[in-house]
């Protein structure tokens, strides 16, 4: 089955998803760049069950509401979403801060959940007041972004004049509303890692190994604060490892779906 | 018409020829003994504008060498009790980066009571880089501003006790500011813009708009406030609903007010000196225009002078701002000539807002040009009417 990409109401706005695939249903929520570059591995995956990649309120072609501000909108925004397609035994994946957005609504049900899957995952404090947790992306210049984002910065390049109009306004638009639900407190909920003991499906916490915006002792306390995770690191990758290792990534999460499956039959 | 004196009350010692002045400069370099001597000479300065006929504005900038008034309600409640009679202009106050409006209002309320009534309160969206400075969201600026703007005039009419607000931004249990204004309903508003559809929304409220250094395509602007002026009120636009901002420099001689005018351009010439990820935060410009961005770099678009010619003003030398009309620089006679010129072209305005000081300007500099115009500009300046609002008086 071919991917497609539709544009559906949800919660009274328009939203695009991405779909490929037939099955079990595994539900990705795109990092705060948007779904560029997410498509190798959406496809890799789609062979494991049905994959639904939709953009965020904001993000893509998805509408953003004028009241929308906060993380907190996003997340009841997908329990809506799992309801309107009605997604049962989802395997929940989220990166950067689709991952944020995945914890927040794994926090609040996990109903339609069945499993937990974030990589590079933003939304929470760990260290002290002075010390940052996180890269503050909003403060560097645009020749180094990329270097933080990426092992290998070369995977992100465009070339600005080739792009479309309309890709040229997704970048935009992308960029706004990811500084709209992250730019104070920065990245994080001060409050979520006090409720992700709330959390009690399998959850697979996937690192890159070469991750410079998040490291991976910010990624191991995720870990730490979620009961049971499983921690897990990925090679040759950043910040995205979705990106830089799309097999392997789709692989960890076929391998851990399964183990989970058969923890659960045990 | 009315003019108001102006400096951003910079420190130009710490203008490091090697470092960006925004954001990241340490303030370190700031040594408080010559800060202190600098306030107190730019007030100085404003004393002598209230004693020449001139009115002040203040305004303010965070975290740079460029403007040492961080709180332009701190600088002006010190010259609502040493000057005499000029307005007192704030443009101005962000409002989108304030977190707390009701503040504003008892700030700008004491102060108008102070001055007996001499304030006029500007509200503006700040400059792109200050949002990392004030931790305020670049998103919905406008919309926050507006806000804000909305419970300000409510807060400061409002008579009967206290009054509970909430509105998407902003959430009040009992207000009940004490003073209330001197001014009634309220002191004037003045509120900036730079691109044509921003001009509806202050001429439908009967606002001032203020717009700064836009040289001769200002025009356009002016024109969008006024047509929606009268489609809102069913009447012309009175010259004193617009106000223009451009840098001053007179002196005896036009060498010497040249060479004058090149201290002050001192303005322009490190106004960009921003680091580059401060510069357009996500959000300050329209998706559309960060689309453009994104394909073609950010633009710098230039001045267009009445003769056709571009001319980039954070280097042009001082006689092409002149031509560009962002700066009037000369003889007294000269710069009449000049401003009146341009008032011309822009249909007639009511409010000529001068940077008088800028950058390394001395204070003998400062006071002789600020005398020079007092005394041999401003009395024909206030009683100068362009001819076409003179028409649409008629």
């Amino acid at each position: 089955m071919s991917a497609t990409s539709v544009i559906v109401p949800v919660a009274g706005q328009n939203t695009e998803i991405w779909s490929q695939g037939e099955g079990t249903p595994l539900l990705f929520l795109h990092p705060g760049i948007g779904t560029t570059g997410s498509e190798p591995m959406l496809a890799r995956l789609a062979r494991e069950g049905r994959v639904i990649a939709p953009s965020h309120p904001g993000f893509g072609r998805s509408d953003l509401p004028t009241w929308f501000d906060t993380v907190d909108d996003l997340a009841l925004f997908y329990l809506d979403l799992m309801e309107k397609l009605d997604l049962r035994d989802v395997t929940l994946i989220g990166a950067d801060l689709g991952g944020w957005i995945a914890a927040e609504v794994a926090v609040r049900s996990t109903e339609r959940i069945s499993r937990l899957v974030l990589s590079g995952a933003v939304g929470i404090r760990v260290n002290d007041r002075d010390t940052p947790d996180l890269v503050d992306v909003y403060s560097l210049p645009r020749a180094e972004l990329d270097k933080v984002r990426f092992l290998n910065p070369d995977v992100a390049k465009v070339d600005p004049a080739a792009l479309s109009d309309d890709d040229a306004r997704i970048i935009a638009r992308n960029r706004e509303a990811e500084a709209l639900f992250a730019w104070s407190p920065y990245m994080h909920n001060p409050k979520l890692a006090r409720w992700l003991h709330r959390i009690r499906v399998p959850t697979l916490v996937l690192w890159g190994e070469e991750d410079k915006l998040a490291p991976l002792s910010y990624g191991r306390a995720f870990a730490d604060a979620i009961p049971g995770a499983r921690f897990e690191t990925i090679a040759q990758a950043g910040h995205y490892p979705h990106i830089e290792q799309p097999g392997i990534f789709a692989g960890r999460i076929a391998a851990f779906a399964a183990g989970a499956a058969l923890e659960r039959a045990v | 018409m009315r003019v108001y004196h102006f400096s951003e009350q910079p420190y130009p010692d710490a203008w490091l020829p090697d470092h960006d002045l925004r954001v990241t400069l340490p303030n370190r370099l700031c040594e408080p003994q010559a800060a202190a001597d600098l306030y107190q000479r730019y007030q100085d300065e404003w004393m002598l504008a209230d004693e020449l006929g001139f009115d002040i504005m203040v305004n303010e900038h965070h975290s740079t060498s460029t403007c040492l008034s961080a709180v332009c309600t701190v600088t002006l409640s010190i010259l609502a009790r040493i000057t005499k009679r000029a307005r007192l202009l704030a443009l101005g106050m962000p409002l989108a980066n304030r977190a707390d409006p009701l503040r504003v209002a008892e700030e700008f309320a004491m102060i108008d009571v102070i001055s007996r009534g001499r304030l006029d309160m500007g509200f503006v969206k700040g400059v792109p880089y200050e949002v990392v400075v004030a931790n305020a969201s670049p998103i919905r600026m406008m919309d926050r501003l507006w806000e804000a703007h909305d419970f300000i005039l409510k807060a400061m009419t409002h008579q009967d006790g206290p009054f509970n607000w909430s509105s998407e931004n902003y959430q009040y249990r009992a207000v009940n500011i004490w003073p209330r204004p001197w001014q009634q309903p309220h002191p004037p508003v003045w509120i900036t813009a730079t691109s044509l559809p921003s001009a509806a929304p202050i001429a439908k409220r009967g606002h001032v708009l203020a717009t700064f250094l836009g040289g001769y395509k200002t025009r356009a602007l002016f024109d969008a406030y006024r047509d929606a002026y009268r489609a809102a009120w069913l009447r012309e636009a009175p010259p004193d609903r617009l106000a223009y901002l451009g840098l001053m420099a007179v002196a005896s001689t036009e060498e010497e007010a040249l060479a004058r005018a090149e201290k002050v351009a001192g303005y322009l010439r490190t106004i960009a000196r921003v680091p580059e990820p401060f510069r357009n935060p996500p959000g300050y410009a329209s998706i559309d225009d960060n689309a453009r961005a994104v394909k073609h770099g950010a633009q710098r678009a230039g001045l267009v002078t009445p003769s056709g010619r571009t001319i980039q003003p954070i280097t042009a030398p001082a006689r092409d701002l002149i031509e560009a009309g962002i700066l009037f620089a000369g003889t007294p006679d000269q710069v009449y000539a000049q401003i009146a010129r341009f008032n011309e072209a822009m249909g007639g305005i009511g409010n000529l807002v001068v940077m008088g000081q800028g950058g390394p300007l001395s204070h003998a500099e400062t006071v002789d040009s600020l005398t020079l115009f007092g005394k041999e500009v401003l009395p024909r300046l206030k009683e100068h009417h362009s001819s076409e609002a003179v028409a649409a008086a008629e």
